[in-house]
């Protein structure tokens, strides 16, 4: 292989590695949604919108950096995603439908009602924050002279990755060693078991589709950089979010991690070596090749090798 | 007076083109939304077969209806025949499409099966976007000869293709297969276990679900005279919407379908005309979602009763 060909699959592979610990973050989201409340929240696009708009008003009015916008975006989206929890699914859930996807459908209301909002209130124009280090990138031949080929690394997307490993540390910690997220884990887990054991499912059902959209809220204030935002902009990542949590399979952190960067590298040698057009169709066709093959996603796979031996 | 009451919708249905003698009223925009709201009838009714009585909710419609529409226009545009055509082709065409898709698709279950049908109408879009050489990718299709001027012709087409899809769907939902899609829906394993074979069943919804989509695509594409990707496989404008016309109609049910086309078309040009709110209308539509799943989870027709008892209408029981 020449100088050249490898400078482009490094390059990348680079550049899918940090779109991919973006997509984690909203696959994270969603799997932790679907693992305790067993729903397809197809609003979760719309709610990571939500938060694009929250930065891009905290930017365009106070000038507040988008990363600083993630300590505001966070919380108002949790509080959100709580009250559409409370309010609107919770009551459906009881509800005796002969379809039992109403929920499903839901969702796609609420969807359907923020992403028309944003579009009243904003109008569909597409905006962007244009920060001073929007272009910035390091350069390889800065730092090694001679070296063979180039590569760089952008600022934005870095350091939106490194923001995105610091908040899926941070929710790993939060899920492993405090109550709440212990609770959390256990009513995904076995819901009646959990209930029997003291845990107050109901709370862990609203709180956990809080947590699930403050985290999407933050991708989409880590997202708004190097990305534009008009209020439709939400769809494609909900069928984004899909793929993660199904490749990396439902409810399964680790597997969500897994696949977002599974799902940003494929996604950027589709977009390389087939053409950019194609990538949405690279993207759902390893969708339904899990939904068909591996069902339980990376983390079965990873399941099966460890009981294996 | 159930028995009647479809020949009596048909025919009121019928004589509604002697509007256009009546002075004033504008006979062409009328029919323009009776049509529109005829054809959602007919999505609408092939959806209800498939996930409202064989409970496989399908979140990607508009595959069906894109490749009927794409069909009748590269019979146009690569053959030259006339684009009437393709509600004849549609039946080969988008049965082995069906058949393909039913194939990969539902061994799937409820909420899996619906991602899944998301997926295929997006690749669908996709592949019909970026083969520009075959379907003209982003350009579309655009018939340019119209056969008719007037629109009372295709109403009067679209008018037939609803009556005999109402017949046929009520006709397969009294038969054995009817049954047998309703068992599926409500238990698919006991059903299996009763000897049924579910994957033929579910095969056979999709199949019969999928031609009637399609051939409301065909003659879309025929009454439009343009089609593009973005329009007819779109996610929002087709799928999520017939899902909405029969959710809000009434899954299951004869008549949910044409009352939910009648109420979201026209509720949706209503809204449209008031000058402030006029952008809104995906906003209601997102709450009227939201109020019926809450409160009338079958529909309109479906909780019938329901409606009556909150709206204290009938007798009082």
């Amino acid at each position: 292989m020449t100088a050249a060909k490898i400078e482009v699959l490094l390059q990348t592979l680079i550049s899918g590695l940090l779109l991919g610990g973006l997509y984690a973050l909203i696959g994270l989201g969603m799997t932790i949604i679907m693992g305790v409340m067993k729903i397809i929240n197809l609003a979760h696009g719309e709610l990571m919108m939500v938060g694009m708009y929250v930065a891009y008003v905290l930017f365009s009015w106070a000038h507040i950096d988008p990363y600083l916008s993630i300590l505001v975006a966070a919380p108002l989206l949790f509080v959100l995603g709580v009250g559409l929890q409370k309010y609107l699914i919770n009551p459906v859930m009881k509800v005796d439908a002969i379809l039992p996807e109403n929920q499903v459908i839901l969702t796609v209301g609420i969807g359907m009602v923020l992403a028309n909002l944003a579009t009243l209130i904003f109008k569909s124009d597409y905006r962007t924050t244009p920060v001073e280090y929007a272009t910035k990138a390091w350069y390889l031949s800065d730092y090694w002279r001679g070296a063979p080929i180039e590569l760089s690394l952008s600022f934005p997307w870095t350091v939106s990755f490194l923001f995105a490993v610091a908040i899926t540390t941070g929710l790993w910690f939060f899920l492993s060693r405090t109550d709440t997220g212990k609770s959390i884990r256990a009513t995904a887990q076995d819901k009646d078991a959990a209930l029997l054991m003291g845990v107050n499912v109901e709370r862990m059902r609203v709180v956990t589709f809080g947590l699930g959209s403050a985290l999407v809220g933050a991708a989409g204030c880590l997202f708004l950089p190097i990305y534009y935002l008009y209020p439709d902009v939400g769809g494609q990542f909900t069928l984004t979010g899909f793929v993660i949590t199904i490749l990396g399979g439902l409810g399964s952190t680790f597997g969500a991690i897994l696949g977002g960067l599974i799902l940003g590298v494929f996604e950027s040698l589709t977009a390389t070596y087939v053409g950019m057009g194609w990538a949405p169709v690279g993207r759902f066709v390893i969708f339904v090749a899990v939904l068909v093959f591996v069902p339980g996603g990376v983390a079965s796979l990873l399941k099966r090798r460890k009981l294996g031996k | 007076m159930n028995k009647r009451l479809p020949p009596l919708v048909l025919a009121l249905l019928a004589a509604v083109p002697a509007i256009s003698l009546v002075p004033g009223v504008n006979a062409n925009y009328w029919l323009h939304n009776l049509i529109l709201v005829v054809m959602w009838s007919v999505i609408g009714m092939s959806w209800n077969l498939l996930s409202g009585y064989c409970g496989q909710v399908s979140f990607g419609h508009a595959a069906f209806f894109g490749l009927g529409a794409y069909t009748a226009g590269l019979l146009y545009v690569k053959l030259g025949l006339s684009a009437w055509w393709g509600i004849a082709a549609t039946v080969p065409v988008v049965g082995a499409a069906a058949l393909v898709i039913g194939f990969v698709c539902l061994r799937l279950r409820g909420p899996f099966f619906a991602l899944a049908t998301i997926a295929v109408g997006v690749i669908l879009r996709v592949v019909a976007e970026n083969l520009t050489g075959f379907t003209g990718g982003d350009l579309g299709i655009m018939i340019r000869e119209r056969t008719w001027v007037e629109k009372t012709w295709y109403y009067y087409i679209i008018l037939a293709i609803a009556a005999g899809t109402f017949w046929f769907v009520e006709r397969v939902v009294a038969s054995r297969l009817g049954y047998y899609f309703v068992a599926i829906r409500e238990d698919q394993d006991a059903a299996e276990s009763l000897g049924i074979n579910t994957t033929l069943y579910k095969t056979i919804a999709l199949v019969l679900s999928a031609v009637i989509a399609g051939f409301a695509g065909a003659f879309y594409m025929n009454y439009m005279g343009y089609i593009d990707p973005k329009v007819v496989f779109a996610l929002h404008d087709i799928s999520i919407m017939a899902i909405m016309v029969v959710i809000v109609g009434g899954v299951a049910t004869r008549w949910g379908p044409v009352v939910g086309a009648v109420i979201m078309i026209l509720l949706a040009e209503l809204i449209r005309t008031i000058p402030k709110i006029g952008a809104a209308h995906h906003t209601v539509f997102g709450v009227l979602l939201i109020v019926v799943i809450i409160f009338l989870p079958n529909g309109i027709v479906g909780d019938m009763a329901k409606l009556r008892r909150l709206l204290r209408i009938g007798r009082p029981s």
